[in-house]
């Protein structure tokens, strides 16, 4: 039996909110195998990014478990790296010490660390960037920042939280095709979070729609277009057309719920 | 150039006016000195302060000689009061301050504790010093230290409890201990409110310090100036003031730069 990079196994999550508990997903079960790029889909509060922190070991499901080739995941580690919607640089360290702070954490020497983050700045275009604080970065670049970062400890999978929902289209289409890149270089496992039905389809093997809250899965879909995609290619609209009904049910399922609470308050 | 002449000129209008009008009263005899001393009395009075008062007589350094005036020896017992008493403070306020920042357990344990005794003004504390300290430097220490010691606290547990818990996702993520978490992510991240922190005790610090010496020590700008009372010297009460006034923005000056410096990443401070 092959062993899967991540198993999630009716995983339910509820938070104690104000007043009564909220049911934020509701038995998901899931596996991603090694090697698989794997988006999330869905309307917000569906509980994509729960999902995603549960694989991250930030939080602990409330029930079920999600596995790491095959071991229950207890709390975080740097061989699952996560990349935040936020970036979430430390803004006191320029972007050569942000990049090489999981290295030192680790314990390397200084100069293995040195010739990693030159080697890392510079496959992510970053190098004449290295002495500047993140605060004079744009957000592509921040993110570009992030991703060495986590980089930099070789993961073999990333958790990838919205990372290009901050951007604009231009940067972020920048961004995807360098992703691909890095992907299909390092051949890492990507679980990669969006809201956005085109880069689902752009990026993934792999696109769970997830239903409105309490999240599941509603539709497991296998990509099957050929490499580089283009999203003006018919079979890539005919998808489109069809994960955007799947979706946009969800959307205004979420959307009613919302009015519901509102005037129940 | 020609700006920064402009920007002197206009910085210096408002204080000129103030010493001419200042002047001009005196001139007219509408105070008698000892209500109000011309301020060009009160100038030669700090000139006087400042400088030696014996001849150089070759037996000492020259430097030790040229230093040797009452106001920087004065100056000198002050800062040196200031620096003592804030250090013990600022040693014992940032490490608490830390812990109980992260620790909410520890916060609610001590906050009771803290928020009855934070309202207290240090100079309350006078009584209580001399009584356990007696008279001289170790009161003033301690209340320098006690005026120091609850900003730095505060400032330093409300830094750490602000920091983003998303870098302290991140950092764990990259597999950073929790050591240094604390020393490269919680205590850089509560810099700028450690630093308010600081500022505001040093000021407190050197508020303390010259009440002190009005009532504990026996030299000292505070006390210098209580004992000018005495002898109705009122130039030397004023050329003192002003001592402890320029003294207080040299400190404040030095402050922002190590402010600038530290926070030199911090968005704002460009």
């Amino acid at each position: 039996m092959i062993t899967m990079a991540l198993e999630f196994q009716g995983v339910a999550q509820r938070f104690q909110g104000q007043g009564a508990p909220v049911q934020v997903l509701h038995s998901v079960d899931l596996s991603i195998a090694e090697g698989e790029f794997v988006c999330l889909l869905g309307p917000s509060g569906c509980g994509k990014s729960t999902l995603l922190n549960a694989a991250a070991g930030f939080i602990q499901p409330t029930q079920g478990q999600v596995l790491f080739r095959g071991t229950p995941i207890q709390g975080p580690s740097p061989e699952r790296g996560m990349v935040f919607q936020e970036y979430a640089l430390f803004p006191w360290m320029s972007v050569e010490e942000n990049v090489a702070f999981g290295l030192k954490a680790r314990g390397e020497n200084p100069e293995k660390i040195r010739t990693r983050v030159a080697e890392l700045l510079a496959k992510l275009r970053l190098t004449e960037f290295a002495g500047r604080w993140p605060r004079d970065l744009s957000g592509g670049m921040r993110q570009r920042v992030a991703i060495a970062r986590v980089l930099a400890l070789d993961p073999p999978c990333l958790l990838m939280d919205e990372p290009f929902g901050a951007l604009d289209a231009l940067t972020r289409r920048s961004l995807q095709d360098e992703l691909l890149q890095l992907w299909a270089e390092l051949g890492k496992t990507v679980v990669f979070v969006t809201h956005s039905i085109e880069e689902a389809i752009l990026l993934a093997d792999r696109i769970i729609v997830m239903t409105h809250r309490p999240g599941q899965v509603k539709r497991d879909c296998k990509v099957t277009l050929p490499r580089p995609r283009d999203p003006a290619d018919p079979a890539f609209n005919a998808l489109k057309q069809e994960m955007g009904q799947l979706v946009m049910a969800e959307q205004h399922a979420f959307e009613d719920a919302e009015r519901k609470s509102f005037t129940a308050d | 150039m020609n700006s920064l002449l402009n920007k002197l000129a206009r910085g210096l209008a408002a204080p000129v006016l103030i010493l001419a009008l200042w002047q001009g009263i005196c001139a007219l005899g509408w105070v008698t000195p000892q209500a109000l001393p011309s301020p060009i009395a009160v100038g030669l009075k700090w000139l006087e302060y400042v400088l030696p008062s014996q001849p150089y007589d070759g037996n000492q350094s020259w430097l030790m000689w040229a230093l040797s005036g009452e106001l920087l020896h004065d100056a000198g017992g002050s800062l040196w009061r200031v620096i003592m008493g804030f250090g013990v403070g600022f040693v014992l306020a940032l490490p608490l301050g830390l812990v109980m920042g992260a620790n909410a357990r520890l916060r609610e344990f001590a906050n009771p504790l803290i928020q009855v005794l934070r309202p207290i003004p240090p100079i309350a504390y006078i009584p209580l010093a001399i009584l356990w300290f007696g008279l001289g430097n170790p009161p003033a220490i301690f209340l320098i230290a006690l005026g120091a010691f609850f900003p730095i606290l505060m400032n330093t547990m409300a830094g750490v409890s602000q920091v983003d818990s998303i870098y302290l996702r991140a950092a764990r993520n990259l597999g950073a201990s929790p050591g240094r978490i604390f020393l490269k992510v919680m205590l850089p991240g509560a810099m700028p409110f450690i630093l308010s922190g600081v500022r505001i005790g040093i000021g407190t610090a050197f508020l303390v310090v010259i009440v002190a010496e009005m009532i504990a020590v026996n030299n000292g700008l505070g006390y210098r100036i209580l004992e000018a009372r005495e002898y109705f010297w009122t130039d030397k009460i004023i050329a003192g003031m002003l001592s402890i006034g320029l003294i207080g923005l040299g400190i404040d000056l030095a402050m922002e730069r190590l402010n600038r410096h530290l926070l030199r990443w911090h968005r704002g401070m460009q």
